[in-house]
């Protein structure tokens, strides 16, 4: 908005007399990025033709019928007729750049309309997931004969609260502490703890599960347990942790550290009353994407937590439930029909609003923080 | 990293009279031991931790190995019971690459065109909404995607199949037999719970990452020369072809791969959609129903296994780590030269 303004104004009031003659008498204002009339009228008509041809083709030949078909043709047909008229009017070069462009931004609404149509269909078919007894309820007496009233997911959201809380707490600081090594600290070591971290955002969400298989259940040292899902998920949220609050502790000013050591600061004392505190909204952030990250994982839980129809609080005994074990047992073991795709449904509107407001707070924080982007 | 070293050096000992060479040296509190102790320590444990995760899955899977041999690396059935079985990771890994091949078909130009869009072609104000939104796309559960690719996007897809079936069957990824025999099918249900709309799902859920690989590296495309190109008459597809693609042809190679390496691990999503088969000819018939991958049949058939059958799913997942690590560590090296490499040839 403020460009526009100064490119044309920046002549200043005392010129704009000027200007003005200057135009009127020698040459027209050049507009960046119009829209002409030409244009319009060849997109509008070639939307019309390809509704109608398309029509056409779907009603005469092929039996093919479904919304999703029936945009991909229309779209086809609407991007070569642009092309063709296009070419008429003002040539190879511009017919081009023309079709590009059309393509460009179509890519660009095709990742968001899988967005939009989750969303909905989600919210749509689970929004009773957000009434009081479900939240308030146990599938501890609930079986497929049940209304869905009588059944809840409130053993899932507290062991998933849980579990996230101890994945947090085990994550969080070992995160920090290694993004302070990789940024504060350095030496040899760095190269290959970054490479790895990197690595270890990309391990498979299975294998962290079967890694806490391996070490902990099957030598018999511990049952499965909320703890033991907790530890896996810690193995996920830690690269993601790591690699955020790195990229933030690179933003705090080098002045500052400088200063605090000119001082006579040691280093940890740098670290802890100078660095950390300057990047705190970034660490929040850290921690939130951490959670984002982890919270609607479920296949390392099905080997590490396996899951429960009753309230289990204590995440150190006893097989726990989670939101996402919830909605994979529906909908396993559950039919599809009934009571079970209620429950289904309405898990995964409640698993998705969490979802939501954390990644909303994300952003909110990052705005704050001055992260331009999350990597 | 160069001033850190200069900078942290809290206390300077002057070790020799002025006339000579000073020699620098530096002493450390004990707080300050104990600090960097911690932070080597949690360094250490990064490397641990990945080591440790490779080094259990092979000792756990080595009863599988052990009854197997080298054959596990080629047989295609998956039976296994607690005392033996005749499995092999071939299919299943077929089934794997086939998904992320479906997928990468499909993200990558999604992702070329959303990146190029994001960089060149949108207004300012709507450039941060729509990377929001992508990354969104990202902070969606495996699990919704699974449940809706089910329920949702199924009773779609199966028309296209249909349609590319019939229409296309010449062209050999679109060949299609029925599961009765050669004939063409026809039926809809032919078309349920295939690779393709497993492949679609995938799609979705590695875009994010693709795209912002790719739009980091267009990002970077040398301004100057941009602006030449438009200055000589340029439209802004000649800048692009020109400029724009040949600058970022390492990010796009490194944003597949680092697609790829996701594609791969992909569980549940995958879990939810397929109906697992090891029949190699209906892996290779994408539109059909089947497909399988190494994730989705530890996933699906974890809770009823034991003895040698868990050991061979904990084989299988050695194999999918082992697979995921080569093509991330081959995609941060393509990323890392392409960030690096000839940027400015002015």
């Amino acid at each position: 908005m403020e460009t526009l303004h100064l490119t044309e104004n920046d002549t200043g009031p005392d010129a704009v007399d000027d200007v003005k003659t200057v135009r009127s008498d020698h040459e027209n204002k050049i507009v960046i990025r119009s829209v002409d009339a030409d244009s319009v009228i060849t997109y509008a008509g070639s939307t019309a033709a390809s509704l109608a041809l398309t029509w056409l083709v779907y009603e005469r030949f092929a039996p093919f019928s479904g919304t999703l078909g029936f945009i991909v043709v229309a779209w086809l047909v609407f991007v070569s007729i642009v092309y063709v008229s296009a070419r008429q009017q003002w040539g190879r070069v511009a017919a081009r750049d023309h079709f590009v462009r059309l393509c460009v931004t179509s890519a660009a609404l095709l990742a968001l309309i899988p967005l939009g149509s989750i969303v909905f269909s989600v919210v749509e078919r689970g929004y009773h997931g957000l009434q009081v007894s479900f939240l308030t309820k146990t599938l501890k007496a609930a079986s497929t004969q049940n209304k869905f009233s009588e059944g809840g997911a409130l053993h899932s959201i507290v062991g998933s609260f849980e579990v996230v809380g101890i994945a947090m707490l085990i994550s969080v600081p070992l995160g920090v502490m290694t993004a302070v090594f990789l940024n504060e600290i350095g030496g040899r070591l760095a190269r290959p703890v970054r490479m790895l971290t990197d690595a270890m955002s990309a391990v498979p969400s299975i294998v962290a599960g079967l890694f806490i298989y391996a070490v902990l259940i099957q030598p018999g040292i511990l049952d499965a347990m909320g703890f033991t899902g907790a530890l896996a998920l810690s193995i996920l949220m830690l690269p993601t942790v790591t690699r955020t609050t790195e990229v933030v502790l690179r933003l705090v000013p080098g002045g500052l550290r400088e200063a605090s050591l000119a001082l006579g600061g040691s280093e940890w004392n740098t670290t802890r009353q100078v660095v950390l505190p300057t990047a705190r909204t970034g660490l929040v952030t850290a921690v939130v994407l951490g959670v984002a990250r982890v919270v609607g994982e479920t296949a390392p839980l099905i080997m590490t937590m396996i899951g429960a129809q009753r309230l289990n609080s204590n995440p150190f005994s006893g097989l726990q439930d989670a939101l996402p074990l919830f909605i994979w047992n529906q909908k396993i073991h559950g039919g599809l029909e009934g009571v079970a795709q209620e429950w289904l449904w309405s898990g995964a509107c409640v698993l998705l609003v969490i979802v939501l407001v954390l990644f909303a707070l994300a952003r909110l924080l990052a705005s704050r923080a001055g992260l331009s982007r999350r990597s | 990293m160069q001033y850190i070293h200069v900078a942290s050096v809290p206390f300077l000992d002057v070790v020799e009279s002025s006339e000579q060479p000073i020699a620098f040296r530096t002493t450390r509190g004990r707080g300050d031991r104990v600090y960097r102790g911690f932070g080597y320590g949690a360094g250490w444990l990064t490397l641990a931790i990945m080591g440790l995760i490779g080094g259990f899955l092979f000792y756990q899977s080595l009863d599988a190995f052990r009854y197997e041999g080298f054959t596990f690396f080629t047989e295609t059935r998956w039976i296994t019971s607690v005392s033996g079985g005749r499995f092999g990771i071939a299919a299943v890994l077929l089934g794997t690459v086939v998904i992320a091949v479906v997928a990468l078909v499909l993200a990558v130009p999604t992702a070329i065109g959303t990146a190029l869009f994001i960089t060149e072609y949108a207004p300012k104000r709507i450039r941060a909404i729509l990377t929001s939104l992508v990354d969104l796309l990202a902070a969606v559960p495996s699990l919704i995607y699974g449940i809706w690719g089910a329920a949702v996007l199924e009773g779609q897809v199966v028309y296209v199949s249909r349609f590319l079936a019939d229409h296309f069957g010449w062209f050999p990824p679109f060949h299609t037999t029925s599961l009765a025999g050669s004939k063409v099918p026809t039926t809809l249900t032919d078309f349920t719970a295939s690779a393709f709309l497993a492949g679609i799902v995938v799609a979705l859920m590695i875009l994010p990452i693709c795209t912002a690989v790719m739009r980091e590296v267009f990002a970077q495309a040398p301004p100057g020369e941009k602006e030449g190109a438009l200055a000589l008459g340029g439209t802004r597809w000649g800048v692009i072809r020109d400029v724009v693609l040949p600058f970022g042809k390492g990010g796009i190679i490194g944003g597949a791969m680092l697609g790829l390496g996701r594609a791969l691990g992909e569980t549940v999503a995958v879990a939810l959609i397929i109906s697992r088969t090891t029949d190699v000819h209906n892996l290779l018939q994408i539109l059909k129903t089947g497909g399988n991958s190494i994730a989705a049949l530890i996933a699906r058939s974890w809770t009823e296994s034991q003895g040698i059958a868990s050991s061979a799913l904990m084989a299988a997942g050695l194999v999918l780590f082992t697979v995921t690590l080569i093509v991330n560590a081959g995609a941060s090296f393509v990323v890392s030269r392409s960030r690096s490499g000839a940027a400015t040839e002015i």
